[in-house]
């Protein structure tokens, strides 16, 4: 891979590996007396472990410019085995955050194994970790694709990827460690926080970039979306985060907003990290993948600009829904609320769309695993985003809130909606990134298609369940006026749904585990013949 | 701007656009998009009509309702604090012994009672207070500070070992760690202690040994607490070492390990935390509903 890159190519790569090595080295200097001097440490070894790698290669010959006639498909292929990497970390622990909340001596009496920082590693590895390497990967992939036009250098996306995953390991090994700032999905510190803006701000560049070389006329859809993803979470990322640190030599920073207005700057921050993150980035793979293993086009051309602009436009209000029943002032609350129940009209427009595009191929829908899981996924968002209006009103929310149920919808969208749909992309990418005709085995892809759905299931009816129950627990009265339950007797009540809540997580873990197995087989196959080739012969000509 | 081919599978021309193989059929935004679009934004106008809405500089719109969610809860708390009146005075002005002949006054407390003991008592007392090492069954009649009514309720209010200014105070000494007895003169009163206890029913050949001298050691350093006997004393907190409740347990070891560390619980208090109706519906829960439970069972 490294051999891929030119000379000043590498001599760059080199130049950035050094730099960041002395920035973790200062830190960890600065940091001495302070957790912080573990990260630090990290960075550092990061940055050597690169730039050795660069070094051990710098006498390798040139690339020839036949390279600039090809896609640059070398960091998708990291990509893809990073996604899977972080998929089996981020749910391994989800299995045990859950069985914890079961069996709580799982926690084995260490501070780093708690479950307050069990949690967020969890949440940060399938979401960051699993769903940010997969949103990346693919959409290097299909900006590339469809806008037939090769990235335009070769750093810059090393870049991205390998200091994205920079930040997830500062992020999750710092919640082992004890460093958080205690915002939901927004845990890490300023240090980590400031270098994601980076690396964000250069992910952003090079999709600009390879957009502006486009040779198609018009720009697709799945980069639309792609997109606002890669702008609003840059957006949101600094404002929520904007904090200011005890002195650059500790890990601690203070938020710049208090009471509630950090309330809703975090809960903007935190609904729109649903909807630019794990909506917005996703709609942009399904709106590629799933057209393309159907082999069909998609439904309405116009049906995707309505459903485009009303999620851009609806999601950024419904932010204060999360906050119902608090201090913040009632005519917030009013907005999130009536801004949320329309935005399930575009978010259905969505759904049905990729079902809509399904017509003529439904019979591919029955025979492949793969399609299946984009299928389900459409059905699942078309589901969580029904729930998600449903629970932002303020009535059902006074039941619902902080509840299991709020649990459960989280879940419905990520399991079925944001893994699945990754899952269907995955197993449509791997074969094509590494030359094969198909993925290792059709029939793993139907067993893990079975795991993740059965998982799936078992986890959101235990949480709905559970949810509904503890909700009415906590306000049923009796006939003299006082509360008929403690909290600890809900908890009670909890027990068997904890139990089968780690059952079906540990169904989707399986799954997650086999397709890991399968594109590791995918990869290791020996390739095929030049002539049998996916896509061979849609290999593109520069300046067509 | 249907300039494409027409897709065969369902008749519909394209936009006329590809890319990488996927081209867009030209179908009309479904009316129900349209219909729901206009149902929801209707809804949200009306909502916005009629309840707090839009930012207006420092105010913002009241809403034709006049609902205002602070409004509305200090409503209903007043609604239910008037409907528990009834009962809540009754139980404030009348003494323990005047509500617990109250049937009805009583199925009150047994109701939330349970809940107080649940919310608040459980995590160390246990769901059904039966206690656990270190923490005092209140289910099994025996009593560290006296379990009448009056005794309990001061017991809650001021807590052990709490901040409270005036919380009840017991400390066991470290009679190994701080030398003030050597191990031989601690098993000696462990053997004396557990040979004359009831119930102990793991009596072993150590427990035969320096009994004699055990009973001496004993009158010198733990009756002016434990008393004579050793039935304990209810005005300094200190425990009955003969009857067979024990409060962190009455194994060999466990006892060697008590007197060799000494022990000191700790209770909140709950004057502050919860009022005086509460605490008092919390004493006659664990004095009259809770108390001898374990003994009655048997």
């Amino acid at each position: 891979m490294i051999a891929q890159l030119t000379t000043t190519e590498r001599q760059i790569g080199l130049v950035l590996a050094l730099i960041v090595t002395l920035l973790g080295a200062a830190l960890g200097l600065a940091g001495r007396h302070d957790v912080l001097a573990y990260h630090g440490l990290l960075i550092a070894a990061f940055g050597a472990v690169v730039a050795i790698a660069i070094l051990r290669q710098m006498d390798r010959p040139e690339p020839g410019e036949e390279r600039l006639s090809e896609y640059y498909d070398d960091p998708i292929r990291v990509g893809i085995v990073l996604t899977m990497v972080w998929a089996i970390f981020g749910m391994f622990v989800g299995v045990w955050v859950s069985a914890l909340l079961a069996w709580p001596e799982l926690t084995f009496d260490a501070a780093w194994a708690s479950f307050g920082r069990l949690r967020p590693a969890h949440t940060t590895g399938v979401i960051f970790g699993f769903g940010g390497n997969a949103l990346i990967t693919t959409s290097l992939h299909v900006v590339q694709r469809t806008s037939r036009a090769r990235l335009p250098d070769q750093v810059s996306p090393w870049f991205v990827l390998l200091g994205y995953n920079l930040f997830c390991l500062l992020a999750v090994s710092g919640y082992f460690l004890g460093i958080t700032q205690s915002k939901e999905y927004a845990e890490p510190e300023w240090y980590a926080d400031i270098w994601l803006v980076i690396v964000w701000v250069a992910y952003f560049l090079l999709y600009i970039r390879t957009l502006a070389r486009r040779k198609e006329p018009h720009i697709y859809v799945a980069n639309w979306y792609y997109m606002a993803f890669i702008l609003v979470v840059a957006m949101l990322h600094i404002v929520n985060n904007l904090a200011l640190p005890v002195s650059l030599g500790s890990a601690k920073a203070y938020s710049v907003f208090a009471g509630v207005q950090d309330a809703m700057t975090q809960w903007w921050y935190g609904h729109n990290a649903v909807a630019f993150f794990l909506t917005a980035g996703f709609l942009g793979m399904m709106y590629y993948y799933l057209p393309k293993r159907a082999e069909r086009p998609i439904y309405s051309y116009r049906l995707s600009i309505i459903s485009f602009w009303g999620i851009t436009f609806i999601y950024m209000w419904a932010g204060s829904h999360h906050l119902h029943y608090t201090a913040l002032p009632q005519w917030v609350q009013t907005l999130g609320m009536t801004f949320s129940v329309v935005l399930l009209v575009p978010s259905w427009a969505s759904a049905g769309n990729a079902l809509l595009t399904l017509n003529g191929a439904w019979h591919k829908v029955r025979d492949d695993a793969t399609l299946r899981f984009m299928m389900v996924a459409a059905v699942f968002y078309g589901l969580s985003t029904f729930e998600g209006s449903f629970l932002a009103i303020r009535a059902v929310n006074s039941l619902s809130h902080y509840t299991d149920w709020t649990v459960g919808h989280v879940h419905a969208g990520a399991l079925g909606w944001v893994a699945m749909i990754t899952f269907g992309a995955l197993y449509t990418l791997a074969p094509a990134m590494w030359k094969r005709d198909r993925i290792y085995s059709a029939t793993l892809v139907e067993v893990h298609f079975w795991c993740a759905v059965i998982g799936t299931l078992i986890y959101v009816f235990a949480m709905w369940n559970s949810g509904i129950v503890q909700g009415l627990m906590w306000r049923t009265y009796n006939d003299s006026g006082t509360l008929t339950y403690s909290f600890i007797e809900s908890l009670v009540a909890m027990h068997p749904y904890y139990i089968a809540r780690t059952v079906g997580g540990l169904f989707f873990f399986v799954g997650a585990a086999v397709g890991a197995y399968n594109i590791y087989m995918t990869i290791r196959h020996e390739p095929l013949p030049a002539s049998a080739r996916l896509g061979a012969a849609r290999s593109f000509v520069p300046g067509e | 701007m249907a300039v494409g081919e027409r897709d065969p599978i369902t008749g519909i021309h394209t936009t006329g656009h590809e890319w990488d193989g996927i081209k867009e059929l030209d179908n009309r935004v479904p009316r129900a998009v349209i219909f729901f679009l206009v149902v929801t934004t209707l809804f949200s106008v009306v909502y916005w009509i009629l309840m707090p809405a839009w930012p207006l500089g420092s105010t913002y719109t009241r809403g034709l309702l006049g609902l205002d969610q602070r409004q509305v809860v200090e409503e209903s708390v007043r609604e239910a604090n008037a409907q528990r009146a009834t009962w809540t005075q009754e139980i404030a002005q009348l003494d323990f012994d005047e509500i617990s002949a109250r049937p009805e006054l009583m199925q009150i407390v047994a109701e939330a009672g349970k809940t107080l003991f649940g919310d608040n008592c459980a995590a160390c007392h246990g769901l059904d207070a039966a206690g656990s090492p270190g923490f005092p069954s209140l289910a099994d009649g025996t009593w560290l500070w006296g379990g009448d009514p009056q005794t309990v309720a001061e017991t809650l209010r001021v807590g052990i070992n709490s901040t409270h200014p005036e919380t009840r105070f017991a400390q066991m000494p470290a009679f190994g760690r701080d030398g003030i007895l050597d191990a031989a003169a601690i098993s000696a009163i462990v053997s004396y202690i557990r040979s004359n206890a009831e119930g102990i029913a793991d009596l072993g050949p150590q427990d035969a040994e320096g009994i004699e001298e055990g009973r001496r050691l004993f009158a010198d350093n733990c009756a002016a607490c434990h008393g004579a006997e050793g039935r304990g004393d209810q005005a300094v907190g200190a425990p009955d070492l003969m009857d067979d409740a024990w409060l962190v347990g009455s194994d060999r070891q466990t006892l060697v390990r008590t007197v060799w560390n000494g022990r000191q619980g700790h209770m909140p208090h709950w004057e502050g935390r919860l009022g005086e109706t509460e605490r008092k519906m919390l004493t006659l829960y664990v004095t009259e509903i809770l108390a001898g439970r374990e003994n009655r069972q048997q």
